[in-house]
């Protein structure tokens, strides 16, 4: 429930952790079992997900394709 | 497959963590030029079967510090107060709560908005969040590249998301 204001500040200090998957298991438990009743974070955790690959798909810049040839002249000249 | 060939194949995934951690396209393509020039040249030091592109972050990283691009004060470390629900809040209080549901909620910001926060955050704090974030590396391979202890990998990374985060909350509201 959203009126239960500790767990939920409990779960948002857990929201990275647990998207990196760098928590303990006692700390998954505690983030798992509170989300499974609590809508108000599970809409959190999901945003923040989607945030996350958001920001990856955003700050992708290809290779420009004449440093790539730049790179593999080094290489040719690396090679003689 | 021949050592260069190998470093050669990861151009791209190194090319995209360079260009982030630079101002300008130009200073990516001059750093990764330079870090396979000194990597076709130093690959005795690389031992095999190691991460390979691991090593050629650390090598662009050294070169990005030499080329004393941030000779700047320690980082900042006063505490942000806001949690990390902070983003999610502020949008939330703008277009409702069952806005955050809809899976286009994140495309409120534009990708500009993303890349321009991005280079606002400050460089100690940056570099990690583009390792992690979009160069998908772990904290024990950040903490290697950037030769930071591993503690220090994660409080710069909590810290550099934070940053972003409030700063895309401000753009978007």
């Amino acid at each position: 429930m959203t009126d239960e204001h500790q767990p939920c500040d409990k779960c948002e200090e857990l929201l990275h952790g647990y998207l990196d998957r760098s928590l303990t298991d006692a700390e998954v438990r505690i983030a798992e079992e509170h989300l499974d009743g609590c809508g108000y974070c599970r809409r959190r955790y999901r945003f923040e997900e989607s945030l996350r690959q958001y920001i990856k798909v955003s700050a992708v810049e290809r290779i420009p394709s004449g440093l790539l040839a730049k790179l593999e002249q080094l290489r040719a000249a690396d090679a003689s | 497959m021949r050592f260069e060939e190998e470093a050669l194949a990861l151009a791209d995934q190194v090319y995209r963590v360079a260009r982030r951690m630079v101002s300008t396209r130009e200073e990516a393509e001059d750093l990764v030029q330079d870090t396979y020039a000194r990597a076709f040249r130093s690959w005795q030091s690389y031992t095999p079967g190691t991460n390979l592109r691991a090593w050629l972050l650390r090598i662009l990283t050294n070169l990005n510090v030499d080329r004393g691009r941030r000779q700047q004060r320690r980082p900042d470390e006063t505490p942000l107060d806001e949690g990390d629900y902070y983003l999610a809040n502020r949008l939330a209080e703008q277009a409702g709560e069952q806005a955050l549901d809809q899976d286009r909620a994140v495309e409120r910001l534009s990708q500009d908005t993303i890349v321009n926060a991005l280079a606002g955050v400050p460089h100690d704090f940056r570099d990690v969040v583009v390792l992690v974030d979009i160069g998908d590396f772990s904290y024990a391979d950040a903490a290697q590249i950037l030769d930071v202890p591993i503690g220090t990998v994660m409080s710069r990374l909590h810290r550099g998301r934070k940053i972003l985060r409030q700063s895309l909350a401000e753009e978007a509201t």
